[in-house]
């Protein structure tokens, strides 16, 4: 089965005519899992925004190790948008048991190479075909027999910078980053690059009009994954346990975080100032991380759906205990195994509701690179701050793909390590309040006061617990008791929606609003471009936590229809919106799907349009 | 009451460091009158007491079950955490890494451990997390009104239960084959052994395991089960007689070559062990092995402590950690610098 869509709006491929069409269109390269595509992906995209084009790439990738097929999209966009697009138009059929499929998915004067081997059962003469000798190619560049396959892809690298107008210096750039300057592997990848041009140059003549022309869009720009910029930030913020158990697409960031850790926080010694753990399961990962939070560590685990299914009676006795712990989910299609390497936003209300009984969490939601590394350390100061559990919902699109972005920018504030009283505090606590209590309240923003074991102060000590306890900590069943704590709870979650990052609005008086939050961002934008040019304005309401704030409230009273795009079959944020603003839940729709893709600003646009022509 | 920790120029009532054993008990027990955890409770106040354990350098862990409501019971000036059913292992682990001059002192039960928390128990000892792993063992699960568990014998006959027809887990046996350098067995009837081997795993540098048989009163100590008062007090063998040394008291041990062994701890505390009717080695692990596949064979309840050895890494070595507790790390070193910040971002251009 193919993923790649075959309808193409005749405006996307208004081909025949032949004006050179620069710096706007699509690349699709289908390979087999496992070949090292990903390289040859990777540099391709890399010279591309190297030549200050904007640029943006998604792996469609199987859940296999080796020989699955696989589709990697490449965006050039002049106009500097990143969303899926659906549709392309350069085909890279380097996977035989794909291709038929994937030629029939190119537009009229679309593109395919491919290798000269590869017999098409239903050819099309609509579609500009260039064959490449890949195997002779190969067999001249004289390279170990076992790294045959790997350096075949750099075939198809070398054809579409000779086709497309690629910048070769940036190719051998990209290729030198790659492999850390590794000489014999640039120098031999490159050589493919170049044997694969000049074979090309020498005998095809371009007959499609698809170019990439320089730009200055790109300049000050950074590539980067979410996985990675979420590292950064928690190592910004002071991450010292990581607890982890392996699962895509949230693995990657447990390795940043690995590697990076010696750069952001070695020491003078060979001493750690960090632990990383890779623990049996998701609940020991998540016991970890609650245990050290508990003693006063910066704690966190990375997952995704399944793990965080297994870590929910430990997020749930974190919030009752009330110690503070960063999970960050990189979601991934449900349920269990799913479809783990696709892209959703499925977990929206399980981790808002975490655990059993009343539960209701402090959940980020990053939209950028930007964002997943601000969470990265916001996220600690927000658990510290609060003493509760926080999650950082991130999702395969933004962590595992590579993002321009702005650099990221070092925190502007000092971290914050909450309520911790130290042995002499508590007397001057108690000089103020009276009687030391762990779960008393005394400033009225349902946060109490949190001592860490080492205190030499006696008064400090208390046994922490999910079970019935008054305020001072102690075991109680007392009917009062417990409703007090809850009710302090709830005033706490007040306080959390006051303190969690606040939405992004984009207002101009729009009658019609649109709320999102994620990695939809870019598609959402876009859509509003696409509904401008059909007459439809839109304002635009990016939520970045929960719990929702109350500008939320406002945005939705501001606006005649409200719209709310995600990607979980159920309306999940849909759903908590209406929620929050229940006299107006019948201006709140919701625009959703949950196929696997990452959304594009068309299925956006016609649903929006749909509702709105209606 | 052992008078080995008076010092000159103290009341007698008080240890090295000026408290009372008053000072490191807890909260008035829950438990049924007369269960073997209270004594097993009593022990653990008395060893810390002896010890001169500074209360806030403990952290007192446990699961869920009996057994796990116990740290309320002893050490009220030290932190402690309740945490779920068979996950004490994770989360101590993950305080002792936040935290590394602090001694765990956990307490779990059969259930706890030898069922829900068979996995956490083994790669915790996996770890060699330095903690003091107290299984309060009595068969059965109270809480819940007397079910089997997992270190049940064949043939344990319960009220509500029936007939156990599986054989039981050996939560000594599960920790020596995880590589633990400190497996011991004891019987909460016997207070001298129980107060002994917890002097020991409190000055053990690692995981100290101790499966003690702690009778339930209410559900599970019949005279025919083998987890019961009488049936220990019948049964037990010791394997030696155990004498803890503790480094400040500066005495000059004596031993008898052939009847006597003495085990050297780091840090200046030993062990004495007197030998009785059996040869036994402890720091032989096939040997330890041996002697409780025999037990098992031929239903014999031996004490004592079964291994030792002191020479596996614990986990904030093996992960080098630094000394300074990371919990208490200041702020500039939990957020490097602007510049080292911007040589990172700077690999990304």
């Amino acid at each position: 089965m193919s993923v790649i869509d075959t309808d193409v709006t005749p405006q996307e491929a208004a081909l025949h005519a032949q004006p050179p069409i620069v710096n706007d269109f699509s690349i699709v390269a289908a390979t087999v899992n496992g070949s090292g595509s990903q390289t040859a992906n990777n540099v391709l995209i890399r010279a591309i925004f190297k030549m200050g084009v904007s640029v943006s790439g998604k792996n469609l990738f199987p859940s296999n190790i080796q020989g699955l097929p696989t589709w990697y999209t490449i965006r050039v966009s002049k106009d500097g948008y990143t969303a899926r697009r659906e549709g392309t138009e350069i085909l890279v059929a380097f996977n035989p048991k794909t291709a038929e499929e994937d030629l029939a998915a190119l537009p009229p004067g679309g593109v395919c190479i491919h290798p000269d081997d590869m017999k098409f059962a239903s050819p099309r003469n609509d579609v500009t075909m260039y064959a490449l000798p890949v195997k002779e190619l190969v067999k001249q560049s004289g390279v170990d027999v076992k790294l045959r396959d790997y350096i075949a892809n750099m075939a198809y690298v070398g054809a579409l910078a000779e086709l497309l107008g690629v910048d070769m210096n940036q190719l051998y750039a990209a290729l030198d980053r790659h492999f850390k300057g590794k000489k014999k592997a640039v120098d031999s990848n490159y050589a493919m690059v170049t044997a694969a041009a000049e074979w090309v140059r020498v005998n095809h003549i371009k007959r499609d009009p698809f170019r990439v022309a320089p730009m200055n869009e790109t300049s000050g720009l950074i590539l980067i994954d979410g996985n990675t910029a979420g590292a950064l930030g928690a190592l910004v913020g002071g991450v010292t346990v990581l607890a982890w158990y392996p699962i895509t697409p949230s693995t990657s960031l447990a390795d940043a975080l690995t590697d990076y850790a010696p750069l952001l926080r070695g020491g003078e010694d060979d001493t750690a100032s960090y632990a990383i753990v890779q623990a049996e399961d998701e609940l020991a990962a998540a016991g970890i991380v609650v245990g050290a939070g508990w003693a006063g560590a910066r704690a966190m685990t990375n997952t995704s759906g399944p793990g965080i299914s297994l870590m929910n009676e430990f997020v749930g006795l974190a919030y009752f205990a009330e110690v503070p712990a960063v999970f960050w989910d990189v979601m991934r299609m449900g349920p269990s195994t799913g479809l783990p390497t696709r892209v959703s936003q499925g977990d929206i209300l399980t981790a808002y509701h975490m655990g059993h009984g009343d539960t209701r969490h402090v959940v980020l939601l990053p939209g950028s690179m930007q964002e997943c590394f601000e969470f990265g350390w916001r996220a600690f100061d927000l658990a510290d701050r609060l003493q509760t559990p926080v999650l950082v919902l991130s999702d395969l699109d933004l962590g595992m793909n590579n993002w321009m972005t702005p650099p990221l920018d070092y925190p502007d504030e000092p971290l914050d390590r909450g309520k911790v009283l130290s042995a002499e505090q508590i007397g001057e606590l108690e000089a103020r309040f009276g009687r030391y209590g762990r779960y008393r309240d005394v400033d009225g923003d349902g946060i109490p006061y949190r001592t860490l074991p080492g205190n030499i102060n006696p008064k400090s000590a208390y046994l922490a617990r999910g079970t019935g306890h008054n305020e001072f900590g102690v075991y109680s069943e007392r009917s009062e008791d417990w409703q007090q704590n809850l009710d302090r709870l709830a005033r706490k979650h007040e306080t959390a929606r006051t303190l969690v990052p606040q939405p992004v609005i984009h207002s101009s008086g729009a009658p019609i609003g649109i709320i999102a939050y994620g990695s939809t961002d870019p598609a959402v934008r876009e859509a509003q471009d696409r509904l401008h040019a059909e007459g439809i304005e839109t304002d635009y309401l990016r939520v970045r936590a929960l719990p929702l704030a109350a500008s939320v409230a406002e945005f939705v009273a501001q606006h005649e229809r409200v719209y709310v795009a995600e990607m979980n079959q159920d309306g999940q944020m849909h759903q908590l919106v209406q929620l929050h603003v229940p006299e107006l839940a019948g201006r709140v729709r919701s625009v959703r799907n949950c196929n696997g893709l990452p959304m594009s600003a068309r299925f956006v646009t016609e649903e929006i349009l749909k509702f709105e022509q209606q | 009451m052992t008078t080995e920790t008076k010092t000159n120029g103290k009341p007698a009532n008080t240890n090295r460091i000026g408290l009372t054993q008053q000072e490191y008990r807890g909260g008035d027990t829950t438990l049924c009158q007369g269960c073997g955890h209270n004594s097993i409770t009593s022990q653990i106040i008395a060893a810390a007491y002896e010890l001169s354990l500074a209360p806030h350098q403990v952290i007192k862990m446990s699961g869920i079950g009996c057994s796990s409501k116990t740290p309320a019971y002893f050490l009220n000036r030290s932190h402690g955490f309740n945490t779920l059913h068979g996950r004490m292992p994770s989360v101590t682990t993950g305080a002792v890494l936040a935290n590394r001059q602090m001694l765990a002192i956990g307490v779990s039960g059969d259930g706890d451990t030898g069922s829900i928390g068979l996995g956490q128990f083994k790669h915790m000892v996996r770890r060699n997390v330095p903690m003091v792993y107290i299984v309060e063992n009595n068969g059965v699960y109270g809480l819940t009104k007397g079910q089997h568990s997992a270190t049940a014998d064949v043939g344990q006959n319960l009220k509500y239960a029936g007939t156990n027809v599986l054989p039981p887990i050996d939560v000594c046996i599960e920790a020596l084959v995880a590589d633990c350098g400190f497996v011991a067995r004891s019987f909460a009837g016997d207070a001298k052994q129980v107060r002994e081997l917890l002097k020991a795993a409190m000055s053990y540098e690692g995981t100290a395991v101790l499966d003690i048989i702690s009778p339930c009163v209410t559900f599970n100590n019949h005279h025919d089960s083998t987890k019961s008062y009488d049936y220990g007090k019948e049964h037990e063998e010791r394997i030696q007689d155990i004498q803890f040394i503790p480094s400040f008291a500066e005495v000059s041990v004596e031993y008898d070559e052939g009847e006597e062994q003495y085990v050297q701890l780091h840090d200046g505390p030993a062990i004495k062990l007197k030998k009785l009717d059996r040869e036994y080695d402890p720091t032989n692990k096939w040997r330890a092995l041996e002697l409780l596949e025999q037990a098992r064979e031929r239903h014999e309840f031996i004490t004592g402590l079964l291994f030792i050895d002191e020479s596996r890494k614990t986990l904030p070595q093996v992960m080098h950690l630094t000394d300074t507790p990371l919990a208490y790390l200041p702020d500039e070193q939990l957020r490097p610098s602007r510049q080292r910040f911007e040589k990172v971002m700077a690999g990304f251009e």
